[in-house]
């Protein structure tokens, strides 16, 4: 059982290689880059800027999980700060913008979690209120339009460089170092992982269970709300309608790629957003592989299907007596 | 805000178009949808403007997507004996009992934009509706006659697997372009009909297609997903509109705006004046008694540069897109 602690992470970074790989071979320039505009422009890069709103979303998704909470909401919170971000662009400059949008994430996120920690509901309930209201409220925010903007700041959140790289990428970074230096910096993260795993014993053994709930919560929003402001800056223009939709599941399926029980108790922020770069990855290999639309869903259901074999014990257990088998009869 | 212009709007034709003909005002139930997309709200507000063109008292009831809210709304409608009734769909079956009671009533009923089962045909006058084949054979028509002889690479962003739109708009694209041997598509994916979904496939398509070098045109199931690709290729550093052509369908506001910029290159509007016909017939049907074709398809008009996109952004930017 030693040989657990370095197979973390393996499997998820086996099947990443295995996708790109697959990549390479449905389409022969994936891994070219070149500069354009002073930005690095190639399929790895868009795997990584695509990828970033998930990615984001997975790192309060995570912590969410980790109290064995779960958030539906993110999606919803995407469209309402997007659609605050598009309203207000081009009369505010971008530090309002940006409070504003977030402000929303944040109000979002403590209204989850006053529903979970202050009122007891169950996490999947409680968040699912949110899921449906919140497209409701963007969609009174827009009028049901989309609303663009040209405010040069806001689309540079989406579309600019630094370094070479685009900025949701370079944001995307600094979310998962600040995460990780705050949770795991101090034991912020451990209590975490307490509370999800027995939250009762927790209390007793005086963790405040009710502010870690809150708080992960709270994240989960300001998390999303950044997610949604990148992914209006990136179209010039908030959805409503179809911003953020159904991102809530990939959130939690990158969460679960990256090894983190649904049943909470521990979690990996890195493991996480690799989660989220493995979906993307097979995102962009299925749309530069041509295949006709239809297979869509089904190839990436059948990866999925793939990646958590991988992880799972039993299914490896059952692999290597099936092995041992083979092996004794030969 | 733009209300209080529609309003002034339609009162000063309404004026203009006072005619002394048959004084009696026609009161029309409208039961619309809901605001499910920009398209919807813009064919209420059109259907306003057509109705008080017309000094018709046109009576909408929104029925938030709900089937339900829709009979209930027809059902009220025909307690207030209106002088007709007008219904938007929202699900194409299930109306076999409440169209009986209107037609009890000799309430003549007009369906706007999409049509029902086709079991309750004697139950509605006339279907107003586009036709979506159509929309599509236009758009390819119009790249045919653009591309001339010339070999030409086509990308195509498709509507939502599955939908009934996506399905025709692509069915009447491929029979325009059939008949030209040198047009050929050569990567078809589904954009959602959304922007960033239409942005994030055109991106792959440029990668795929050796930087959008080999790529001629791109024909997109509706405008929004176009307006995405347009991005995608500005950022890729190509010339959406002159190095690479573009047509797609529906006419949105912002599309115009692209393509007065020079970045688009041709769009197929889904006219959201449906009432404009429908009142036509009946106004017809009640003065003389004339029994309208069982469909009135819409006009699949095309638009393009030379059109003067800038004003027709201004005049469609306030419909409510």
């Amino acid at each position: 059982m030693t040989a657990l602690l370095p197979r973390r992470g393996l499997a998820q970074i086996l099947a990443l290689i295995v996708i790109l790989a697959v990549d390479r071979v449905v389409s022969p320039q994936f891994f070219d880059l070149r500069l354009q505009d002073g930005r690095l422009f190639g399929s790895l890069i868009d795997v990584l800027n695509r990828g970033t709103p998930v990615a984001l979303l997975s790192l309060g998704m995570v912590l969410v999980i980790a109290t064995r909470g779960i958030d539906l909401s993110v999606g919803a919170v995407m469209a309402i700060s997007g659609a605050i971000a598009a309203s207000l662009a081009d009369s505010h400059g971008l530090p309002i913008v940006l409070g504003a949008a977030l402000g929303a994430g944040l109000v979002c996120g403590l209204w989850n979690g006053f529903l979970v920690a202050v009122l007891g509901m169950q996490p999947i309930v409680a968040t699912l209120i949110l899921m449906v209201a919140g497209r409701g409220i963007a969609q009174l925010i827009t009028e049901g339009r989309i609303v663009t903007f040209s405010s040069p700041d806001l689309v540079w959140l989406g579309n600019g460089a630094v370094l070479g790289l685009p900025v949701p990428v370079a944001i995307a970074l600094g979310m998962l170092i600040l995460t990780g230096a705050v949770v795991r910096g101090s034991a912020l993260g451990l209590l975490i992982e307490a509370t999800g795993g027995n939250a009762r014993a927790s209390e007793l053994a005086g963790v405040g269970t009710r502010a870690m709930i809150l708080s992960v919560y709270v994240w989960c929003g300001v998390c999303a709300a950044l997610a949604g402001v990148i992914a209006a800056a990136d179209i010039m223009g908030a959805d409503a309608n179809n911003a953020g939709l159904w991102l809530e599941l990939d959130a939690i399926l990158a969460v679960v790629i990256g090894g983190t029980s649904l049943f909470g108790g521990r979690f990996s922020l890195v493991l996480a957003v690799l989660g989220a770069l493995i979906i993307q990855t097979m995102n962009t290999g299925i749309l530069l592989s041509g295949y006709p639309p239809e297979f869509n869903l089904l190839v990436k259901a059948v990866v999925v299907l793939a990646v958590l074999l991988l992880q799972s014990p039993k299914f490896a257990g059952i692999a290597g007596t099936a092995a041992r088998l083979r092996r004794s009869k030969a | 805000m733009t209300l209080k212009a529609l309003f002034a709007a339609s009162a000063t034709t309404a004026l203009l178009l006072a005619l002394p003909a048959n004084a009696a005002e026609l009161t029309i139930g409208f039961s619309q949808i809901g605001s499910e997309s920009g398209w919807r709200a813009a064919e209420t507000s059109v259907s306003k403007q057509e109705a008080a063109k017309r000094k018709v008292n046109l009576k909408i009831a929104d029925a938030q997507q709900k089937q339900e809210n829709q009979i209930k709304a027809i059902r009220s409608f025909i307690a207030q004996n209106v002088d007709a009734i007008f219904l938007a769909p929202v699900v194409s079956t299930g109306w076999d009992s409440v169209l009986k009671e209107a037609k009890e009533a000799k309430i003549p009923v007009v369906l706007l934009d999409r049509d029902i089962d086709p079991s309750g045909k004697d139950l509605y006058l006339t279907a107003v509706t586009s036709d979506s084949v159509h929309e599509g054979e236009v758009a390819g028509d119009w790249l045919a006659k653009t591309v001339g002889t010339k070999a030409c690479n086509i990308v195509e962003l498709q509507g939502t697997v599955g939908a009934s739109v996506a399905a025709n708009r692509k069915k009447g694209f491929d029979t325009a372009i059939a008949k030209h041997a040198n047009l050929k598509v050569v990567r078809s994916q589904t954009g959602d009909f959304t922007r960033a979904k239409g942005k994030e496939v055109m991106e792959s398509f440029i990668k795929a297609e050796g930087g959008g070098k080999s790529i001629c045109a791109v024909y997109a199931h509706n405008d929004d997903m176009m307006v995405g690709a347009i991005q995608a290729m500005k950022e890729a550093g190509l010339k959406p509109g002159k190095e690479i052509l573009t047509v797609s369908i529906d006419a949105v506001p912002d599309i115009f705006k692209a393509m007065a910029a020079g970045e688009a290159n041709a769009t197929v509007e889904l006219t959201p004046n449906m009432a404009g016909p429908a009142l036509d017939a009946i106004a017809a049907f009640k003065d003389k008694g004339t029994v309208p074709p069982k469909w009135i398809q819409t006009e699949s008009k095309l638009y393009t540069a030379a059109d003067d996109p800038q004003k027709i952004y201004d005049s469609k930017k306030g419909l409510g897109y």
